[in-house]
């Protein structure tokens, strides 16, 4: 099963805020922590590494500088 | 800049200020507004006179609200000022979301045939007022004063005392009902102690309007971190005359003082713009709010537009929704002023566009947050999302520029929950879908047809039916039957309201459906209408 990119909430600005609501109150230190605590446990519930795998990919080519994505 | 006068009014003295005691009307405005000028009309066509006040006797320049949504036209329609609002406006449904210099993604807000009114029009606040006053000054039954400012209120079990203040001197009114129009600073408000809460967003904004020749395409544009203004966002509307509305993100540190300079101005519009060949018509400096007040009816005074609610202006919801707060408010006050509903209704006013002031302050949070985050790390969040966006459709779905005003859905003890099975059409609660019909060899658009008063559109015939108040019957039918029967030839209310032959629905004054049926039963339809005026409350 591939990556799926396609909008799978049905409100993903309800997806968004809950996200944002999270890190509300937190120094930048605590989010940084509270980030990593999240992607660990969204990756395990994703529990299939080849779909990890293209995710990683994916975040990678998304903070390249923009010339190097330009060419995908 | 001082805020010229554009259109100006005179004061008239009123015969009230010369009685011995506080003059009697059964319904006062105050604030001569878009919200307090479409209720006064509204009102006035259903027959009740009322009394509309104004603290000034001018609309000034400034274009202000300028996005005026499909749900509103509809709603001038039937105030019958449509035409006039959409001829001068300029019309869009599309819009361009940029990141840096490139285009991120494109919307279309209305992709589809068949409706009378475009997504959105662009017209100035100042030339919607004036329609608006032309409007009111051609109907009978509204007193407009101008030049009343309402400095007190007294409100009582039935109605309130109002203080009025004018050229000539202090005199009052006694009112059975004072709707409040009077904005977000409204003195009704204030005088009453009702707390006005919400957030305070820390950005400030600039606003300008500018005057210029531009062969550029009629839409929405908006831009994240864009070349001409670095790390912040930009916003660019067309509206009519050559009159361009750009608002810049400011940060939370700006000079507001310092921003308004002309010069400051001018040389941050030419960055973004590439010359200067434009007129600085309009500049303010703004920190936005999203604020509402908890309750919008204490006892005989209810809170309209933005005397109730304030949100910022990502999606174009503050005015629209104060002109669907009078269309929601109207139709209601006007049963209860003839005593064909119980007093009890006005509370599902309250109820109904609470739950859209919830809606549109959510909303507008919610972009105004992605807008210019809080902190650092809502900020790589939203750098992620629009990173990602590039790349995958999810995150283009996340990326908030505005999500622009639709008409609310309401959960209301007025809706007849539905006892058949519907594959979509529109569930109600929820305002009436248009679509073009033909009559007679002629077009016709559904929304034209349905009047502001209890309706039940008829799939394929008329019926007769015997109800407690009146209700207009509108019959359509996918095949032609003759002038009497609208022909639905496109099947575009077959499809929009998944009608099949003998199925009605019954629309409130407001254009919202209240219940609908796969068979058309006069026990049924008489319960839905009892209900819908309140006459019988279930609670949700």
């Amino acid at each position: 099963m591939p990556l799926d990119t396609s909008a799978r909430f049905s409100d993903p600005d309800a997806a968004y805020r809950l996200i944002v609501e999270a890190h509300r109150g937190l120094s930048d230190d605590e989010s940084r922590k509270l980030d990593a605590a999240l992607i660990l446990t969204l990756a395990n519930q994703i529990g299939d590494l080849a779909i990890l795998r293209e995710a990683l990919a994916l975040s990678r080519a998304a903070i390249a500088p923009s010339k190097d994505a330009a060419t995908d | 800049m001082e805020r010229k006068p554009l259109f100006q009014f005179a004061y008239c003295r009123s015969p009230d200020q010369d009685k011995r005691g506080p003059a009697h009307h059964r319904v006062v405005i105050v604030g001569a507004g878009p919200v307090g000028l479409s209720l006064a009309i509204d009102l006035a066509q259903r027959g009740i006179a009322v009394v509309l006040l104004d603290n000034a006797d001018r609309i000034g320049e400034g274009s202000r609200g300028i996005c005026y949504a499909k749900r509103t036209l509809e709603i001038w329609d039937r105030l019958g000022i449509g035409d006039p609002m959409v001829a001068k406006g300029v019309t869009w449904r599309r819009g361009k979301v940029f990141r840096g210099p490139d285009l991120l993604y494109e919307f279309d807000l209305l992709p589809e045939g068949g409706h009378k009114r475009p997504a959105f029009i662009n017209l100035q606040q100042y030339h919607v007022e004036n329609f608006l006053v032309a409007r009111a000054a051609a109907l009978p039954g509204i007193d407009l004063r101008w030049r009343n400012e309402v400095t007190d209120i007294v409100p009582d079990p039935a109605g309130a005392e109002l203080a009025i203040e004018t050229p000539d001197g202090p005199y009052s009114v006694r009112a059975d009902w004072v709707i409040a129009c009077d904005g977000t600073n409204s003195t009704l408000r204030t005088r009453l102690g009702i707390e006005f809460a919400g957030e305070t967003f820390e950005d400030q904004f600039l606003i300008a309007d500018i005057k210029m020749r531009a062969d550029l395409p009629t839409e929405r544009r908006f831009w994240f971190d864009p070349p001409f203004h670095e790390g912040r966002s930009a916003l660019m509307h067309r509206q009519p005359e050559d009159i361009w509305r750009i608002d810049l993100q400011l940060g939370p540190k700006a000079d507001a003082e310092e921003e308004k300079r002309p010069e400051i101005v001018r040389a941050r519009l030419a960055a973004m713009l590439g010359h200067d060949e434009f007129d600085l018509e309009w500049v303010s400096v703004y920190r936005f709010q999203c604020r509402r007040i908890e309750n919008f009816v204490h006892g005989r005074v209810v809170f309209c537009g933005d005397s109730a609610h304030q949100v910022s202006p990502f999606g174009a919801r503050g005015a629209n929704s104060g002109v669907q707060d009078v269309e929601n408010l109207a139709w209601k006050l006007a049963l209860v002023l003839s005593q064909e509903a119980p007093a009890s209704l006005i509370a599902t006013y309250d109820l109904e566009r609470g739950q859209a002031a919830d809606d549109n302050i959510r909303h507008s949070t919610r972009s105004t947050d992605f807008i210019a985050p809080h902190s650092a790390a809502e900020a790589r969040l939203r750098d992620a999302t629009l990173a990602l966006a590039r790349h995958a459709d999810f995150a283009k779905r996340m990326v908030n520029s505005g999500r622009l005003s639709i008409a609310s859905v309401y959960h209301t003890p007025l809706s007849t929950p539905d006892a058949d099975a519907w594959n979509g059409g529109v569930p109600p609660g929820a305002a009436m879908q248009d679509a073009m019909l033909r009559q007679g060899g002629k077009s016709l658009y559904l929304t034209d047809i349905v009047a502001p008063r209890f309706t039940l559109l008829c799939a394929q015939h008329v019926t007769t039916l015997t109800l407690p108040l009146p209700v207009e019957m509108v019959a359509i039918s996918e095949t032609d039957r003759g002038s009497s029967v609208l022909h639905d030839a496109q099947h575009q209310f077959a499809a929009r309201y998944d009608a099949t032959p003998g199925c009605a629905y019954l629309l409130r004054p407001d254009g919202h459906v209240a219940a609908r049926f796969r068979n058309i039963a006069e026990p049924a339809i008489e319960a839905a209408l009892s209900r819908a005026c309140g006459k019988t409350m279930l609670h949700v």
